[in-house]
């Protein structure tokens, strides 16, 4: 489903009604209502310095979901079709995804410096597998009579991959990013908090500091927005690729 | 003509082999239509997969036209069951997929399909989903799907068994119209006695699990207008009933 204006309006309405009634209640300068925090967010938007920390966290994870796309997709879609190699590979798998990879950013830091890299690979960590257990399951799903059927016309193992198992898994690869992104963001926001000058966590831990109460907020609102246009293009997406799923 | 030569096929399990099918030797000539019926989970499905090449057997031959099988043929085009149409592909991508998969050009395939789709009935229904097919118009675009291919052999596992009994009868009209135009050597799957009847010029009854070929009935008058209607219809119906079960015959005889 594609977020309409409308439905987009009542749930900031919502939201923003909810956050406005927690702020009376509080009623603490460490917690502004919304409409100062959005008048912060336009200033510091229009003054540039917020964009360029949105910036900065928005090319975080698109890079590192970019990377475990790449990596994750074929090999989840190619241990789904063999048993064998998943036999061999899944409990590795088992045994490394519960670890909170979180946990080995002191040692990528170490390894790869407090820059993008590191950044970049830790969130690369925690979503890849993710990722590489929906794409696989989704494509173990994948009725056996559908393959032999297009394998009697002829299709040899690429045919098979581009004809029936990228498209049957698309929609399950795509639900998976949605799920990543969530947790993308929040291994953003640690990492960023840890080292270094730039993005939102900075932003956000960095207003704290100086009790800018509004401006923090500003840049919680940026992190929201940020998750919001990153599904809204992941549903454009999938209206796109997955059509025949819209009926 | 295809051509099986004691043909054997196991499956390994956890509890050692089992056999699927047991020495199945059959001839089938070119332009004939035969008819496989038999009791559920028999391996009537196995059998259409060994003589497409989706499965080797164990031991034994089976012959396309003089060549050993050993995988997919190109002369031959297979419909399953569940029709095998692809949900995320319209129905003239479905029907040109075979083509597709031989590396034909775009518009090559549109003038194929285009007219084949046409004569199944499904003008206008090009750009649709499956999803927004009946049962009928699906079973269609899997019979535009083999027939783009221009097969000799035409091998068929249950294609009308989800179809309401009109629809059906409504099917089984334009198969005989279909083969008869093209000459096409035809092995189908059933478990309906009145479809194996109706369109079967020669009927292989198989046996329970291993298959094995229990009795072959001629049917000659298989496909002519009002066979359905006629004493020789249901007195072959009679004849595969009985040899189906013949357990049940006797007990209705004893009643």
């Amino acid at each position: 489903m594609v977020l309409t204006w409308r439905d987009l309006a009542i749930g900031i309405a919502l939201i923003g009604l909810a956050w406005w009634a927690l702020a009376a209640a509080v009623s603490n300068p460490a917690f502004p209502g919304p409409l100062p925090a959005a008048d912060a967010l336009a200033r510091l938007l229009v003054a540039g310095e917020l964009a360029a920390h949105l910036a900065a966290s928005a090319w975080r994870v698109l890079a590192s979901l970019a990377v475990s796309l790449v990596l994750a997709v074929p090999l989840g879609l190619v241990l789904g079709r063999k048993q064998a190699w998943d036999r061999v590979l899944a409990p590795a798998v088992y045994l490394l995804y519960p670890v909170p990879k979180i946990v080995l950013l002191p040692l990528i830091m170490v390894l790869a410096g407090i820059g993008e890299v590191a950044k970049i690979t830790v969130i690369f960590l925690v979503i890849f597998f993710q990722l590489l257990v929906t794409t696989r399951d989704a494509a173990r799903a994948i009725p056996v009579p559908t393959v032999l059927s297009v394998k009697s016309l002829g299709a040899g193992e690429g045919d098979i991959y581009r004809h029936v198992v990228i498209p049957a898994c698309l929609p399950a690869i795509l639900t998976g990013v949605r799920i990543s992104l969530g947790t993308a963001i929040s291994v953003l926001f640690f990492a960023e908090t840890v080292a270094g000058t730039s993005g939102l966590g900075y932003a956000i831990l960095d207003a704290w500091h100086r009790a800018a109460y509004s401006q923090m907020f500003a840049a919680i609102l940026a992190m929201s927005l940020l998750g919001l246009s990153f599904y809204y293009i992941i549903d454009l997406l999938e209206r796109w690729w997955c059509r025949w799923q819209y009926l | 003509m295809i051509r099986l030569k004691d043909v054997y096929l196991e499956y390994l399990t956890a509890a050692g082999p089992v056999a699927a099918v047991g020495r199945v030797s059959l001839e089938v000539a070119a332009g004939e239509r035969l008819v496989f019926i038999g009791p559920s989970g028999c391996g009537k499905t196995t059998m259409i997969y060994l003589m497409a090449g989706l499965l080797a057997p164990t031991a034994g031959v089976i012959e396309l036209g003089g060549r050993r099988v050993a995988g997919p043929d190109p002369r031959l085009a297979l419909i399953l069951q569940d029709y095998g149409l692809l949900p995320w592909k319209t129905v003239s991508q479905n029907a040109a997929l075979g083509l597709a998969v031989r590396r034909m050009g775009r518009q090559e395939q549109r003038e194929i399909v285009r007219p084949l789709l046409a004569e199944l009935g499904l003008a206008g229904l090009e750009d649709r989903y499956p999803a927004q097919l009946s049962g009928g118009q699906r079973q269609r675009v899997a019979l535009a799907r083999a027939l783009a291919l221009r097969p000799a052999y035409l091998l068929m596992d249950e294609p009308l068994s989800a179809l309401d009994a009109l629809t059906r009868e409504h099917l089984q009209e334009l198969l005989l119209e279909v083969w008869r135009e093209r000459q096409v050597t035809v092995v189908m799957v059933t478990h309906s006695i009145e479809e194996a009847v109706y369109l079967g010029r020669r009927l292989v009854v198989l046996s329970p699990r291993p298959a094995r070929v229990q009795a072959v009935v001629e049917n000659p008058g298989a496909g002519s207008p009002g066979y359905r209607a006629s004493a020789e219809f249901h007195r072959q119906c009679g004849r595969l009933r009985e040899l189906l079960d013949p357990g049940e015959q006797r007990q209705a005889a004893a009643r």
